[in-house]
């Protein structure tokens, strides 16, 4: 399934850096503040920038020098690349990616546009975005939303091989951006909301041919595990520690999409991602843990297999996927020096792990309205379901009402930053909650597979929709929270000038005081920012990109707004059209202080 | 066309044969809705249709048929849209892809949980866009008051 055709191409070795090996080369580039060269800035996925001539100072006179329209309507996530002195910019679908000249104000020198078969475009499970691409090895990686990964010559933008990764009629897309690490691509699959069988997949740079394939939910040898030697807080899994976890065949349908980010820690030799949710949405018909879906994964970059994993949400409820960013610091928890890995997971709590071990060390709560649970279980790594919102406990057909935070997740895919000179983490989040209603549904392959109804308002007694948040990921706790009007949607920036960067849906983009979280300079864009601010220099010079175009999950409240679905919650915010704000349209917005 | 749907309009089957024939009949069809709403309640079979209309459609309709960034808001296409177009719609699905738009819409005829359903989606989205229930969860009719339902 999914793997069948490499097309080889030639790929003429162009760059000057594209002798050396990719995994030299990227070790190398990712350091090098001057550019932004993979779509996590750098293997830790810290999105800290050394730049500081914008700084807390100056950061009021920043202003846009340019600015480019990439022609498409749809909602715009992820962020440019900048290479030397080429950007590379996506676009949702058609997966648009220009080349632009950054020695010409970006004058476009190559424009790649894939033909894909539109009838992709449904069987997308919020709007048909893309979160970037990658580069290594003198090449652009691009996963097309009908699962096709395609390299791309930098210089020119020829194809150089493409592969076909999975199937659009099963509903298998993609949307996630590609990681280049070591010699190979990874690239997951999107479609938790369809049925599939989630994965992550790498592939050999060099020609695209499969090097590994390690599913979230199966047999143990789809999903790469070694009973003895895979651990989960500190024991082995032992044999079929997914397929023990599901009733039946659901598993074949049992979702754990992989459409996050990836990080890597290259003297550990591991890549970390997370999983999604586990099909369908209604828990009645899935009984069980449903291993490994909602689970953080650390692989073997050379093979695939899993060192450790641990599931934030055994036998998910409510929708609240696994993948968000796993940032790697290396930082003090509780007073000892730790190879941290720290993860705002969807459920609302902000988990920090060993990330050699896998071991649990903090679970705390981002947002004091999370009421699912009441804490994480600190031995079992369980979090302690409040019956009153379990909607297993209240069952199919029932609206168990007041679920915070929602299937939106506290956070979603856009990633926080981690500034190693404050040692804190800057996180965009949602403040959401909702109703949710499970009941029974069949499963039609490449049709929707979900199972549940929701409604979404904002918690009691709140106006708010999101809050961008400064967190301390060694005692749990929050240091600052800024409230915003909607969800922030938008990925984090921090620099060394102690400045914090994010968008807001309303078209915002904002600077931030690092320390105190002081609002010191927000323009207005376009329209709506899901994508996420990026830095880079030219010439000299520092710049910050990032772009607009609203849309995604957080699109579908545009047009009408979030309600308030149910009485008994007060009637707070009970409309709040965010069209009133901002239209569609993707831009790019360049800024600069002269 | 109906496709092989339940049998539950049989009024506004009528109604599509009687326009042509006298406009007292076609008044007489237009109080035939698909749907019963008493004081801002709904009976079952609408309610089931948000429910389904949820778990279907909504991802792009957006919430309670409000439309979204990338598809239209139901609750105005209904105001002229006849049942029999958007029945088709459903079952056949919709491409609009061009400079500006890339939009489609997919075939539900293969989808159990729409087609069997497809009476009860109307009929709440038809109630949406009459304006006589909002936004949100529908208040179910209890059984007693609900009255007689074809």
């Amino acid at each position: 399934m999914g793997w069948r055709t490499v097309f080889v191409a030639t790929g003429l070795c162009l760059l000057p850096l594209c002798g050396a090996s990719a995994n030299e080369q990227l070790l190398k580039l990712e350091t090098d503040a001057n550019q932004w060269v993979m779509p996590t800035h750098d293997y830790s996925a810290q999105r800290f920038s050394t730049l500081n001539q914008i700084n807390r100072e100056n950061v009021q006179h920043l202003h846009p020098v340019w600015t480019f329209s990439t022609g498409v309507l749809r909602g715009h996530e992820g962020e440019p690349l900048v290479v030397g002195d080429i950007m590379y910019l996506h676009t949702p679908f058609p997966n648009i990616v220009y080349a632009l000249d950054l020695n010409h104000d970006g004058r476009v020198l190559w424009k790649y546009e894939p033909r894909q078969d539109p009838s992709v475009i449904p069987v997308m499970c919020c709007d048909t975005v893309n979160r970037g691409v990658a580069y290594g090895d003198g090449k652009i990686f691009l996963s097309q939303a009908d699962a096709t990964l395609v390299a791309l010559d930098a210089k020119t933008g020829e194809v150089a091989w493409q592969v076909k990764n999975g199937d659009p009629a099963k509903g298998e897309t993609m949307t996630s951006a590609p990681a280049v690490v070591k010699d190979k691509v990874l690239v997951g699959i999107s479609g938790g909301e369809f049925g599939v069988q989630g994965r992550m997949t790498a592939y050999n740079m060099k020609d695209g041919s499969l090097a590994w394939r390690a599913y979230s939910v199966g047999p143990d040898e789809q999903i790469l595990f070694d009973p003895q030697k895979t651990m989960s807080l500190g024991k082995p899994v032992g044999a079929n520690s997914s397929l023990n976890t599901w009733q039946g065949d659901q598993w074949k349908i049992g979702g754990g999409a992989v459409w996050g980010w990836v990080s890597y820690d290259p003297k550990l030799n591991l890549v970390y991602y997370g999983s999604g949710n586990p099909s369908t949405w209604n828990p009645s018909q899935r009984p069980g843990d449903n291993k490994w879906s909602m689970t953080i994964f650390a692989r073997d970059i050379d093979t695939g297999v899993a060192k450790w994993v641990f599931q934030m949400t055994p036998h998910d409820e409510w929708d609240y996927d696994g993948v968000n960013e796993m940032i790697l610091a290396d930082m003090p928890v509780k007073g000892q020096m730790t190879k941290a890995l720290v993860h705002f997971d969807r459920n609302g709590f902000a988990y920090t792990l060993n990330r050699e071990t896998g071991a649990l060390l903090v679970a705390e709560k981002y947002d004091p309205k999370v009421n699912w649970a009441t804490h994480i279980d600190m031995k079992t790594g369980r979090p302690q379901v409040v019956p009153q919102y379990s909607t297993q406990h209240n069952g199919e057909d029932n609206n168990t009402q007041g679920v915070c935070p929602a299937a939106l997740g506290s956070k979603d895919e856009q990633p926080a930053a981690y500034s190693p000179k404050t040692g804190l983490f800057y996180v965009p989040t949602n403040h959401v909650c909702m109703d949710y209603e499970p009941f029974k549904v069949s499963y039609t392959a490449g049709q929707p597979y979900v199972g549940a109804t929701l409604s979404m308002f904002p918690p009691k007694g709140d106006q708010n929709l999101g809050n961008f948040i400064a967190w301390d990921a060694s005692s749990g706790k929050i240091v600052w929270s800024d409230p915003e009007p909607f969800s922030v949607w938008s990925g984090a920036l921090v620099t060394a000038g102690d400045v914090a960067f994010y968008g807001t849906l309303e078209g915002y983009l904002k600077a931030v005081d690092v320390k105190t979280g002081k609002e010191l300079y927000r323009f207005k864009t376009p329209s709506g920012i899901i994508g996420n601010v990026m830095t880079y220099t030219h010439r000299g010079k520092q710049y910050i990109a990032v772009l607009s175009g609203v849309g995604g999950w957080a699109g579908i409240g545009l047009a009408a707004g979030l309600t308030k679905g149910t009485d008994g919650l007060g009637a707070v915010g009970a409309y709040k059209a965010l069209s009133n704000y901002t239209q569609l349209g993707g831009s790019l917005t360049v800024f600069a202080v002269d | 066309m109906i496709l092989g749907l339940r049998g539950r309009c049989v009024g506004l089957a009528l109604l599509s044969l009687a326009v042509g024939v006298s406009a007292a009949a076609a008044d007489q069809g237009q109080n035939q809705k698909p749907y019963i709403v008493k004081d801002g309640k709904v009976d079952k079979n609408t309610y089931n249709g948000w429910r389904r209309y949820t778990e279907s459609c909504m991802r792009c309709h957006g919430p309670d048929g409000s439309g979204s960034s990338y598809a239209p808001d139901l609750t105005q296409s209904l105001k002229t849209m006849s049942e029999d177009t958007f029945k088709s719609t459903v079952m056949g699905g919709r491409v609009n892809v061009g400079q500006a738009n890339e939009n489609v819409m997919p075939s539900f005829a293969e989808v159990e949980d729409v087609t069997m359903y497809l009476d009860d989606i109307y009929a709440y989205l038809k109630a949406r866009s009459d304006g006589v229930i909002g936004r949100g969860r529908p208040q179910k009719l209890t059984a007693m008051n609900e009255g007689p339902h074809g």
